[in-house]
């Protein structure tokens, strides 16, 4: 009994187990940028003692600190999401080049189903790229074990080691074995190395050769790794899997015999040919792309797969023994209901400055964050959204195509730790080349939607400390925009002033929309003043209502109810607040030409 | 054999669905079973439909309970509930809060939030444990306790005796522990 209680097991997340399992391999150096489903992992091991974490502004720097900690000697975890690789490919493709000193495992968190992503790339296509091992835990449990393994390998065979988890890893929650802390092997020290941590052309050459050596040993020494194993069953039917879906396969085929692979890279392929022989036909069970299935068939192994298992969203066991033609029994019809799509908070300041932004006849160029959901209905504030950044490129492009006609046509809208994360490029390039459009810099002093990360503008570091807070007004007239203007986006009528003003100038502007996310906590601790609609005043415009705020409702009326109201018997319906969720901002009280929105205590 | 079972639990982000599931977990985890729960962070906790699977018993191995599956739905909100009706069977009992929110496309007049949304599940011989977790959190004192109404009424069907379960709420929860424990009991009524 009592197993949760356990001192030698602890119920925890995967992102939870990757930092404890990192704190016991040792590390001492942790960078990152959040995204989900990565994030927890930093958040979690910068409260463990004797280890250094921090955010850095994008996955490229994180990758290049955990880069230069490891040429000290140091073991170093970096973390991000799947599009964070991409980022940082440029120094994961060289970093295979120069290895390593110390111990360094990157963090691929991928989102098959895109629960909280713009695409559903599958990065261990980035390990045979970048000719990098690659291992995936199943569960919380594995992904602690795997991680010490990690970095063992790394520091043996002179490599970055690429760790994969997905959503069904890192969000899920599991028992997990825990140990003691151990110290890293390597002295932490200043060592020239120019051979090594060079690569100009002729050393990378030299290097190159090295790639050739150690995946040649690497190749080796996974036919015998451990965590690579079978599970002996019945051999009509055999199973090569690997991560979340060996979970699925053992719940969906519990009898089948199964090889579950945990080094995605390089693969056992003698370990793979040995199981193949032993039974009758092999399937591969793989969420997203064909990778272990493409690569076992051009190792000239028969198996089949994606030309059943589906290669776009999520697996279960449900979909894998549908895709094999078991049965799965009848399943009740989903009910035909309204959705319920997210949407940004009672009193969010984006919900303002969309409000206003929608009004004009303009290409709002969209980026990554909270503000995201400027797209969804009512506001419908957003014609385009790709990665972190683009929305600058994007509304410059777009400018450039127009020519003469893009005055006033072009808007970037993107948040603060976007802007520092990839913006800034971007804003430099619109000055550069003299673009016409306007940049609106969301400016809710967090990193919001991962769950209010510090970022370089929020003053603060990831341990709460006091740091710099970078003036984003001073930076922008740095990189030569000659018009920054601050406003208040709860201020609709300043917002709006400001924003015709921005739009139609026939330069490069910056607008930052500067106000806090409701959801900090001196926020939240701030008194609230909730509104209520003075319902005889109202006339059922619906002006409020299109503010989207959660906390505003339609209530719908029928002649004879406007009637007993004292309402015209043509009024559709009247506004509501919430009480309970209005904090206040007072954006509706400003949109609302009717005095039908007042301050709760003064209702009578 | 030890017993195992799924409990799904719904509702929309903000609403303590993540607290239910885990405090459920380890009065679960404190009966020797084992489980495992799976989440989903990030954007879908803007106020959107929020689910968590939790499954339990002697070995699990899949962290996602499969379609026609969910033994239990524990429900925070009435439109949420049918909107799984997918993950359950005809044996399945569901546990929900008559609580309505009003999604967008409601709030802002372009749809109707559907009427007798319950008898969806009832028709179906779904049994339905119907629930005013606010009216009950009132009454105990704690506005903030409707999450510990519709553990309670789940709890009644799990294998975890009330003391176990009690145990775990008062080493898990920080405060209010008194008006918790009422609002756990006050559910328990509803489904004993």
């Amino acid at each position: 009994m009592t197993k949760v209680s356990s001192k030698n097991k602890q119920w925890l997340s995967g992102n939870e187990a990757i930092a404890r399992a990192a704190w016991e391999a040792g590390v001492t150096v942790a960078s990152g940028y959040p995204g989900t489903p990565s994030t927890e992992i930093l958040e979690n091991l910068c409260t463990y003692k004797d280890v250094y974490a921090e955010w850095a502004p994008n996955e490229k720097v994180a990758l290049e600190v955990g880069l230069g900690a490891s040429f000290a000697g140091a073991r170093v975890l970096v973390t991000m999401k799947h599009v964070g690789l991409n980022v940082a490919a440029d120094p994961l493709f060289t970093a295979s080049y120069t290895g390593v000193r110390g111990g360094i495992v990157i963090i691929t968190a991928d989102d098959p189903e895109m629960h909280s992503s713009q695409n559903e790339q599958d990065n261990r296509h980035y390990a045979y790229a970048a000719k990098l091992p690659m291992l995936e835990p199943s569960d919380p449990a594995e992904a602690m074990e795997m991680l010490k393994q990690a970095f063992a390998i790394s520091e043996e065979f002179d490599t970055p080691v690429l760790f994969r988890t997905t959503t069904r890893v890192a969000h899920v929650k599991g028992m997990v074995a825990i140990g003691k802390r151990k110290k890293g092997q390597v002295p932490v020290a200043i060592e020239k190395m120019p051979a090594k941590f060079v690569m100009l052309p002729g050393n990378a050459r030299m290097r190159r050769r090295s790639i050739a050596e150690r995946m040649g040993k690497l190749a080796s020494f996974v036919e015998t790794f451990a965590a690579n194993r079978i599970d002996k069953g019945d051999k009509k039917l055999g199973f090569i899997t690997g991560g979340v879906s060996y979970l699925y396969v053992k719940e969906a085929f519990p009898k089948a015999a199964v090889l579950k692979i945990a080094t995605t890279w390089p693969l056992p392929f003698k370990l793979i040919r040995d199981f193949a022989a032993q039974v009758d036909e092999v399937v591969v069970v793989e969420e997203l792309d064909p990778f272990l299935e493409t690569h076992i068939k051009a190792a000239g192994i028969a198996c089949t797969g994606k030309d059943k298992i589906p290669a776009m969203g999520e697996l279960n066991p449900f979909i894998i023994k549908k895709a094999l033609g078991q049965e799965t029994g009848e399943i009740f019809a989903p009910v035909d209901i309204p959705p319920r799509p997210p949407n940004m908070c009672p009193g969010c300041p984006h919900r303002g400055l969309f409000y206003n932004l929608a009004k004009y006849d303009v290409f709002i160029a969209g980026d990554i964050g909270c503000y995201t959901l400027g797209f969804l209905p009512p506001l419908s504030a957003m014609d385009s959204c790709v990665c972190m950044g683009a929305s600058i490129g994007v509304a410059h492009g777009m400018d450039k195509a127009l020519g003469e006609a893009a005055r006033g046509k072009t808007v970037a809208v993107i948040g603060d730790s976007t802007f520092i994360h990839s913006g800034i490029t971007g804003l430099i390039n619109m000055v550069y080349n003299k673009s016409m459009s306007t940049v609106i810099i969301l400016d809710n002093r967090i990193t919001a939607m991962t769950g209010h990360q510090a970022n370089p503008a929020s003053g603060s570091t990831i341990m709460g400390e006091p740091a710099n807070a970078i003036d984003l007004t001073e930076l922008c007239r740095a990189i030569g925009v000659r018009h920054v203007r601050t406003v208040n986006p709860h201020d609709i009528k300043e917002c709006k002033k400001v924003l015709t003003e921005e739009i139609d100038r026939p330069e490069p502007s910056v607008i930052i929309s500067l106000a806090p996310c409701v959801l900090l906590p001196e926020e939240r601790k701030r008194p609230k003043m909730p509104l209520t609609t003075l319902v005889d005043n109202c006339t059922g415009c619906g002006t409020c209502v299109h503010l989207g705020c959660p906390a505003i409702s339609w209530m719908p009326l029928t002649p004879a109810e406007a009637k007993k109201l004292g309402k015209k018997e043509k009024q559709k319906g009247y506004a509501r607040i919430s009480m309970e969720m209005c904090n206040g901002c007072g954006q509706c009280l400003a949109v609302c030409k009717f005095k039908a929105i007042g301050k709760a205590e003064e209702k009578k | 054999m030890k017993p195992s079972g799924n409990i799904l639990f719904c509702g929309v982000g903000g609403q303590g669905i993540l607290l239910a599931s885990e405090i459920t977990a380890f009065a679960l985890l404190e009966c020797g079973l084992d489980a495992k729960k799976s989440e989903v962070h990030g954007m879908a906790q803007r106020g959107g439909s929020v689910v968590a699977h939790l499954r339990y018993g002697k070995k699990v191995y899949s962290p996602l309970i499969d379609p026609g599956q969910a033994d239990y739905l524990v429900a925070f909100e009435t439109m949420e509930a049918v909107r799984y009706l997918p993950f359950l069977h005809q044996g399945s009992k569901v546990i929900v809060n008559t609580h309505q929110i009003p999604p967008p496309a409601v709030a802002t007049g372009k749809m109707v939030y559907p009427a007798d949304l319950l008898s969806r599940l009832t028709s179906l011989n779904i049994s339905v444990y119907p629930l005013d977790g606010f009216s009950i959190a009132k009454q105990v004192g704690e506005i903030r306790t409707a999450n510990l109404v519709l553990v309670g009424a789940l709890s009644t069907f799990l294998p975890v005796e009330e003391e176990l379960f009690l145990e775990v709420l008062k080493k898990r929860i920080p405060r209010k522990i008194e008006e918790n424990i009422a609002a756990f009991r006050e559910g328990r009524k509803i489904t004993a």
